[in-house]
């Protein structure tokens, strides 16, 4: 347990947890790598990825602390490559003898792979990391006190914020500093440092038998970036627009997506452009580069090197330099994204887009997807719906969208719109279509580009053509 | 890592450390976990991965409040340290509390495990992977990539509290799954099919790898001919085993405690009500032999349970945990306390949850549904607990036209309400059958659990499709 305080530091122990100042700058990470890489045998690649992170999770219900919790996890993961053979072993620990154990694992494991002349380390690219500024230190300094306060305030701002507001099903204020590294064989040593905080709030509303849920949050990189109010106000219009929600009559019709649902739709959009689902011709797109896959009104970038975005990152998963990917052109296909073995394997480079925790070998995804914004507001958007639907939540994401068929079929609530306006709050009906179709019949995208905590900034988004099944 | 666990004396220091500035109860939970999981996809063998954590999580509670801090390092000055954090997480002040001494307690397991996987030679994993691939892609030429997974795990644990319970169990699970793309002309479509139990690797004794790979393949060449899903409000039948998730969703999250104490779900303050047709009876068993969601122990080593949850449609009871069992007032918790691991604070979690054999004959159920869809295997589900709203998606599914299965029907998800689809259930089989094993997700911790049931039918469920 490394990462808590010596006995003799008073002023730490006061504070219940500390980081040692050496546990922060990531070199222990690369150190502990480097000294793994150094054992590789003729012939042999190796790649260390070594993570710590350091977490509080601070939960607040009916004005008392209903739990505090810290959490400090390390881990390693080493993969070898010899012979075009892969082998792979993780450890959650960076306990010398534990490193040699998980070494010796993924050398054995190695013998059990199909060779594959496309495996293989990243090498480096002569691409340079953007000097992003990720990384928050005082948050490790902030009192528990402060912490709480801050759930607690977060709570009573729901419960003041409606007279409908029954109750807060739970007020929480969370925050990480994460630490990783990556070396390799081939010359790698990437450290990569962020740190985050979030509050998260989730209210109900009630009134007569009715009971509708809500939920709001805020998220930063350090305290000062939290709000409080936004977060509470959001909670509460959620839930209190919904009351009074009916299962709507099934209909044919065009929906507008709020920025959080949006945000939920791209990131299964940036799924199908992952060159594991391209090299494999799992992607709905495989072999359509180059040709129109959206409606025109559509562009779309990968840009985890624009530092206001929840997934930025100066290096991916292998260790190369993140980079800014168009995705999406004006409705074109502009190109897949890549680790070092699906751009091996697919004849491109990499595109820096390697995704992957310690316990994975890389995997390939979107860090940071942006929908280029439109001119027009949400509620100039609405304003040119005769009859439509808002759909403000979205549930069972994972059950009913099959990213191999393309077909969509989700829960959702929200609001009837009539005549350009918001009308009645509709709830218990499903929105279905075709990944396909839906990017086809992309009508209109908002000018509301939000940074939500996912892998997609959210924008309001009008899908034209849609079937929502109620009654 | 070693792999010796923390004796009793150190637990008992560790307890003392952690109620050394008050505080009403404390506990340790230690876990010691490895894995091995391989891949096939893509006409190749992947990689072999192995993993391996141990640490220990320790919980003290002071009034209201839970402190929580977890640690690696299981020496006894490790446990200490992240005792005191725990105890500071806290904020418990006053008097120290004496814990009780420490009674090794433990609990049968429900099955024994006859083949540790450890004890089982890689290439023979491996291998399974194989002969799997071969089977499905031998069902048509129209499929283009099949993945299999093979995976196992060996999960110890010991929970000590200052009660003075101490009690170990050891977990064995043993999973394989199979997904296939096949491609027509309408488009790609993908089937899938998985076996898990709490057993070995002598799973593979009486599951042939080879039948779930054919199933999963002939779900994905069926598919080929699916016509788009209705859309709107009509008689749905779930085949057995399948509607198990249809339950996890529908009430079985509701009936957490947890949910019921923060009264954000809609069966809070309805026990000894009717919630659901007469012919339910559900229970919630972590004691099923075999079954993906048993144990001998929780994660707060309460020895597992069968506990029936709604008997003849009247709501019987809720499940619990320690932290709500006391606020209650209750004896013990049901042995529903689970953790994702040693890193997570436990709550209240199902383990295998199933509807009771009713008394028709399947056949007749769908011979009796004029028009309708029926569902013979579905993927996961939502709910929210507060307002009963929960979704389920439909991975194999038919048209039912004139009493009788028809075409095969793209995928999607059906939307429904938990108490009133309890209460439109109109028919149940005496076919009952347990499901795939699923992973529970709640407040960002998975834990494994099982569901099963008869063939059922719901009188109206809201079909998420794009078909008029």
């Amino acid at each position: 347990m490394a990462p808590l305080p010596e006995p003799a530091d008073r002023a730490a122990r006061n504070r219940g947890v500390a980081l040692h100042d050496d546990d922060l700058t990531g070199e222990t990470l690369a150190a502990l790598g480097e000294r793994v890489v150094a054992q590789a045998r003729p012939g042999e690649q190796i790649e260390v990825v070594a993570v710590r992170s350091v977490e509080t999770d601070v939960r607040a219900w009916q004005g008392e602390v209903e739990s505090f919790a810290y959490a400090t996890a390390d881990g390693v993961g080493i993969r070898v490559v010899i012979d075009e053979r892969q082998g792979f072993a993780h450890a959650g620990s960076h306990d010398e003898a534990v490193v040699a154990e998980t070494l010796k694992e993924a050398r054995d494991n190695a013998a059990f792979g199909s060779p594959d002349e496309f495996l293989g380390v990243a090498v480096p690219d002569g691409v340079t990391a953007p000097d992003l500024d990720l990384w928050c230190a005082e948050l490790a300094a902030v009192a528990p006190e402060t912490k709480i306060d801050l759930a607690l305030e977060l709570e009573r701002a729901v419960l003041a914020g409606d007279r409908r507001i029954s109750s807060v099903e739970s007020a929480d204020y969370a925050d990480s500093l994460s630490l990783g590294a990556v070396v390799t064989t081939s010359g790698i040593r990437s450290i990569e440092r962020s740190s985050g905080c979030h509050l998260a709030v989730f209210s109900i509303a009630a009134e007569g038998e009715d009971t509708q849920t809500g939920f709001g949050f805020s998220v930063g990189r350090s305290l000062d970036a939290l709000d409080v109010q936004q977060a509470a106000t959001e909670a509460t219009e959620r839930a209190v627009r919904l009351l009074g929600a009916r299962k709507p009559a099934t209909m044919r019709t065009t929906v507008v997506f709020d920025p959080w649902v949006t945000a939920q739709f791209l990131g299964l959009v940036g799924a199908t452009l992952s060159g594991e689902a391209a090299v494999t011709n799992r992607s709905l797109f495989a072999g359509r580069l180059g040709e129109p896959v959206t409606s025109s009104v559509l562009s779309l970038t990968d840009d985890p090197t624009d530092p206001a975005a929840f997934g930025a990152g100066a290096c991916d998963g292998e260790g190369l330099a993140t980079r800014r990917n168009e995705l999406i052109t004006a409705g074109v296909l502009q190109r897949f994204l890549h680790n070092s073995y699906t751009g091996r394997r697919f004849g491109a480079a990499s595109t820096g887009s390697a995704v992957r925790g310690y316990s994975s070998v890389p995997g390939v995804g979107a860090m940071a997807l942006v929908a280029t914004p439109g001119d027009r507001n949400a509620a100039d958007l609405v304003g040119g719906i005769a009859d439509g639907v808002l759909v403000q939540e979205v549930s069972g994401l994972h059950s009913g969208v099959n990213l191999v068929s393309g077909d969509f079929s989700t829960g959702a609530e929200g609001l009837r719109i009539r005549n350009g306006e918001l009308a009645e709050p509709i709830r218990e009906f499903t929105v279905a279509s075709t990944l396909q179709r839906m990017l086809l019949d992309v009508v209109a995208v908002g000018n509301d580009l939000t940074r939500l905590p996912m892998t997609a900034a959210g924008v309001t988004l009008v899908v034209a053509d849609v079937t929502v099944s109620g009654e | 890592m070693s792999s010796a666990m923390p004796d009793a004396e150190v637990l008992d220091a560790t307890l003392h450390a952690a109620l050394r500035t008050g505080g009403d109860f404390a506990e340790v939970f230690i876990e010691d976990r490895r894995n091995c999981r391989a891949g096939f996809d893509d006409g190749r063998i992947e990689e072999l991965v192995s993993g391996r954590s141990r640490g220990a999580g320790i919980r003290v509670r002071a009034g209201a409040s839970v402190g929580f801090a977890h640690t690696t390092e299981l020496s006894p000055a490790g446990l200490r340290e992240a005792a005191r954090v725990a105890a500071a997480a806290a904020r418990a002040g006053g008097v120290q509390q004496p814990g009780r001494p420490l009674n090794r307690q433990d609990a049968p397991a429900p099955n024994e495990v006859a083949a540790a996987p450890d004890t089982v030679a890689k290439a023979r994993k491996v291998d399974l992977l194989r002969t799997a691939e071969e089977a499905a892609r031998a069902e048509g030429s129209a499929i283009f990539q099949v993945a299999c997974t093979y995976g196992d795990s060996r999960r110890r644990i010991l929970v000590a509290n200052s009660d003075g319970l101490m009690s170990a169990d050891e977990q064995v699970k043993t999973f394989f799954s199979v997904s296939v793309d096949a491609a027509g002309d309408a488009g790609k479509q993908n089937g899938r099919e998985t076996r898990g139990h709490t057993v070995g690797f002598e799973l593979f004794d009486t599951v042939d790898v080879a039948d779930l790979a054919r199933t999963a393949a002939r779900r994905a060449l069926r598919k080929l001919e699916a016509v788009p899903a209705p859309s709107g409000t009509m008689p749905v039948v779930i085949g057995a085993g399948g509607g198990g998730v249809l339950f996890h969703e529908a009430c079985g999250h509701g009936l957490e405690a947890d949910h019921i104490h923060k009264d954000v779900s809609v069966f809070a303050g309805r026990i000894g009500e009717q919630v659901a047709n007469p012919m339910v009876t559900l229970i919630d068993d972590g004691t099923m032999p075999g079954e993906w969601g048993c144990y001998a122990i929780d994660d707060e080593g309460r020895p597992a349970q069968r506990n029936v949850l709604i008997a003849d449609g009247v709501l019987v009871d809720y499940m619990w945990d320690r932290l709500r069992a006391d606020r209650e007032g209750r004896d013990a918790s049901s042995g529903n306390g689970r953790r994702q691991s040693y890193q997570h604070l436990p709550m209240v979690r199902m383990t295998n949850t199933y509807i009771a054999n009713g008394n028709s004959e399947p056949d007749d159920i769908v011979a009796d549904t004029p028009n309708g869809v029926y569902v013979a295997h579905l993927g996961g589900g939502q709910v929210n607990t507060a307002t009963g709203d929960f979704v389920f998606g439909m991975t194999e599914a038919y048209l039912i036209e004139d009493g009788r299965l028809t075409a095969p029907i793209r995928e999607g998800n059906l939307i429904g309400n938990g108490p009133d689809v309890l209460m439109l259930i109109d028919a149940l089989g005496n076919d009952f059958a347990m499901g795939s094993p699923g992973m529970c997700g709640k407040d960002g911790q998975g834990v494994p659990v099982g569901d099963g049931t008869p063939t059922l039918r719901v009188q109206r469920l809201t079909v998420g499709g794009t078909a008029a």
